[in-house]
C-alpha cells in the first residue's frame, strides 16, 4: 500500500515534467516542421513530378524520370547529365581543397595567436572581420580586386614582376575556380582559427613542460602533442566547413555567376529550378545534393567516432 | 640575437595575417571614395574623401529602403529565434525525457540542410501563404537557418547553469514557465547576446532565399541589392557605388563584431566544439 502510493507520487511529477518538456519544445518543433520539414518533403515530392515554376499547382507524376530515364535509346535525367557530374566534381574538388587549406592556415593563425604578445586582443578581433563581412559583399570586393583591367591584385603582381600580363581571374575558366577558392579561404580561415585557438587554450600545459624537460623541440611537440590533442576540434571544424563548402552558392553566384567551370551543385540546381523554371528537374538535383550531404555527414561522424574510440582505448 | 630574429619574424607573420585579413575591406573603403576615371587607376592609398558614390546609392537606388528591409527581417528573425530557442533549450537542457537525444540530433540535422534542398518547397509555401515578394516570407524562410543553431547554442549554455537555482524555484512552488522566465531568462542574457548576434549576422547576410523569394527592388534586402546593383550602361559595372554600398552594409557588422568579439568567440566555440 505504502509502496504503491510512493511510486505513484514520484511518477506523477515525472510525467508532468515530461509533458512540460514537450510543451516547451512544441513551438520550436512546429516552426521547424513548417520551415524545414514540409519544404524538404515538398522538394522531394516535386522531384518525382514535371512541375514548373510558373504554375506549381498543375503537375504530373513522372516517377524517377527526373533522376534517370531511358527513352528511345538515350539516357535522360540529372544522373545522365554531364553538366551535373561536372558540378559534382567542381563541388567536391572545391570542398577538399578549400577545407584543407583552411585547416592549415587556420592552425597557423591559431598557433600564432596562442603566443602572448602585445595587442593580441586587437589582432584576434581584426581577424573576425573577413568572417563578419556578408558573403555577397566579400564576393563583390574580391571581384573588384581581381578585375582583369583595373584590379589591384594584377597591379600589385605586375609591380612585383610576378606576372607580365593581367590575368582575367574570374572570367577565365582556368583561374575562376581558384578565384572562388581564394575568397572562400580568406573568408573562412578566421572561423577555423578561432575554433582551433579556443581548443589550444584548453590544452593541458603539463604535457609541454614534460616535453621540455625531455628535450623535445617545438616542432616535434607540435606534431606529437598539439596536433593529436587538437584532433577532436579539427574533426568538428572540418565537418562544419565541409558541409558549408558542399552547399556553396552565394560566393560563386556573385563572383562568376553561372559559368560552367565554377558551377557547384547548388548553382546547378538553382539554375534548373529558377532560370529554366523546371521545378521537377531542379528538385531532383536538390534532393541528390541533400542525399550526398546526409551521406557524407553520417560517414564522417561515424568515422570520427571510430577514431575517438581507438584513441580512448589506447 | 637569435631572439631578436625570432621576434621580428613573428611580428612579420602577425602583420601578414593582419594585412591579409583587413586589406580587402580597406581597399573597398579607399575605392568607395573614387569616381570616374580615378577608379580605374589602381592605387593603394586614398587621394581624396569624395562621398559622391554614397550619395548616389541612396538617391538613385532604393538602398535606404533595402537597409530598412534587412533590419526588419533580421530583427524579427532574431527575436523569434531567441524566443523559440530559449523555450526549446529549457526543455532540452534541463529536463530528462524520452526522445531528448533524437530531438537534439534532429535539430542539428536541420542545421546541416543545404538551403537549396528546401528552396522549391519554400517557394511553394511562401506563394501559398501570399507572402511572395514580401518581407514576412523572408522572415519565415530565414528561420530555417537561425532556429536550429540558436536552439543548439542556447542548450549548450543552459546545460552549464547550476541545478540548485532551479530546484529552489521548484521548491518555492514556481511553475515551469515561471522558472524559465524568472530564473533562467536573466541568467541566460549573457548567452543570448552572442547567439542573437550570430543569428542577426546570418539573417543579414542571407542571399539565396532573399534572391528567390523577392522580385521588386523595394522588397530586396541589402545582399540582393548589392548583387544586382547596376549602373547606367550595361557594359560597365558601377564599381564605385558597389564599393560604397559594401562599406555601408559591412560597417555596422564590423562595429558589432569588434564590440562583442569575446562573446562571439564564446558563442561560436560553444556551438561547434562542444557540439
Amino acid at each position: 500500500m505504502g509502496l504503491t502510493s510512493m511510486a505513484s507520487a514520484s511518477a506523477d511529477p515525472g510525467r508532468a515534467r515530461v509533458r512540460t518538456a514537450w510543451m516547451f519544445l512544441a513551438p520550436t518543433l512546429i516552426a521547424l516542421a513548417v520551415v524545414a520539414g514540409w519544404p524538404l518533403a515538398r522538394t522531394i515530392w516535386f522531384s518525382f513530378t514535371d512541375a514548373r515554376l510558373d504554375d506549381l499547382t498543375r503537375y504530373g507524376f513522372v516517377g524517377l524520370d527526373n533522376y534517370l530515364a531511358f527513352d528511345d535509346g538515350e539516357w535522360f535525367g540529372v544522373l545522365a547529365e554531364p553538366d551535373w557530374w561536372n558540378a559534382v566534381s567542381v563541388t567536391l574538388w572545391f570542398t577538399v581543397v578549400s577545407v584543407s587549406l583552411e585547416v592549415v592556415f587556420g592552425l597557423a593563425v591559431a598557433l600564432a595567436l596562442n603566443v602572448r604578445f602585445p595587442l593580441r586582443g586587437v589582432v584576434r578581433a581584426a581577424i573576425l572581420v573577413p568572417w563578419a563581412i556578408p558573403t555577397v559583399v566579400s564576393a563583390k570586393m574580391w571581384a573588384w580586386m581581381l578585375n582583369d583591367q583595373f584590379g589591384v591584385i594584377n597591379y600589385v603582381l605586375m609591380g612585383f614582376g610576378v606576372i607580365t600580363t593581367p590575368v582575367a581571374w574570374t572570367a577565365s575558366a582556368d583561374t575562376a575556380l581558384w578565384a572562388v577558392l581564394i575568397v572562400d579561404v580568406w573568408k573562412s580561415t578566421p572561423f577555423m582559427a578561432l575554433l582551433f585557438l579556443a581548443a589550444l587554450q584548453m590544452l593541458p600545459q603539463d604535457c609541454y613542460e614534460a616535453a621540455k624537460v625531455d628535450g623535445v623541440g617545438p616542432v616535434r611537440a607540435l606534431i606529437h602533442i598539439t596536433l593529436p590533442l587538437l584532433r577532436p576540434a579539427i574533426i568538428t571544424a572540418v565537418i562544419f566547413r565541409a558541409l558549408d563548402a558542399l552547399r556553396i552558392f552565394d560566393l560563386i553566384y556573385v563572383l562568376t555567376s553561372n559559368a560552367r567551370s565554377t558551377m557547384s551543385m547548388s548553382i546547378y540546381a538553382r539554375q534548373q529550378l529558377v532560370d529554366f523554371q523546371d521545378v521537377g528537374y531542379g528538385s531532383a538535383a536538390s534532393t541528390l545534393l541533400f542525399l550526398i550531404i546526409a551521406m557524407i555527414t553520417i560517414s564522417v561522424i561515424a568515422l570520427g567516432r571510430l577514431d575517438f574510440d581507438k584513441g580512448a582505448t589506447r | 640575437m637569435r631572439r631578436l630574429l625570432a621576434r621580428s619574424a613573428f611580428t612579420l607573420i602577425v602583420s601578414g595575417i593582419l594585412i591579409v585579413a583587413l586589406f580587402p575591406f580597406y581597399y573597398a573603403l579607399v575605392s568607395s571614395f573614387r569616381t570616374g576615371t580615378e577608379l580605374f587607376i589602381p592605387r593603394l592609398w586614398p587621394e581624396r574623401f569624395d562621398l559622391t558614390n554614397y550619395a548616389q546609392i541612396f538617391t538613385q537606388q532604393a538602398f535606404g529602403l533595402n537597409i530598412l528591409n534587412s533590419m526588419l527581417v533580421a530583427i524579427v528573425v532574431v527575436a523569434v529565434s531567441l524566443f523559440l530557442g530559449m523555450t526549446a533549450a529549457y526543455a532540452l537542457a534541463r529536463m530528462r525525457f524520452r526522445g531528448r537525444g533524437p530531438m537534439l540530433f534532429l535539430i542539428l540535422a536541420v542545421s546541416m540542410f543545404p538551403q537549396i534542398a528546401v528552396l522549391s518547397g519554400m517557394f511553394e509555401l511562401v506563394r501559398a501563404l501570399g507572402l511572395y515578394d514580401r518581407l514576412p516570407g523572408l522572415m519565415l524562410a530565414n528561420l530555417v537557418l537561425t532556429l536550429p543553431f540558436t536552439v543548439w547554442i542556447l542548450t549548450t549554455f543552459m546545460r552549464e547553469l547550476p541545478k540548485e537555482l532551479e530546484e529552489a524555484a521548484i521548491a518555492d512552488g514556481a511553475t515551469p514557465w515561471q522558472t524559465a522566465r524568472l530564473v533562467f531568462l536573466p541568467l541566460m542574457l549573457p548567452a543570448m547576446v552572442p547567439t542573437g548576434l550570430l543569428a542577426f549576422i546570418l539573417a543579414w547576410n542571407e542571399f539565396l532565399f532573399a534572391f528567390t523569394l523577392t522580385l521588386s527592388s523595394e522588397s530586396r534586402t541589402v545582399p540582393v541589392a548589392i548583387a544586382l546593383l547596376s549602373g547606367g550602361s550595361r557594359q560597365e559595372l558601377p564599381w564605385g557605388p558597389i564599393m560604397a554600398a559594401s562599406v555601408v552594409v559591412t560597417l555596422p557588422l564590423i562595429v558589432l563584431v569588434l564590440i562583442f568579439q569575446r562573446k562571439i568567440v564564446a558563442g561560436l566555440t560553444a556551438g561547434a566544439v562542444k557540439g
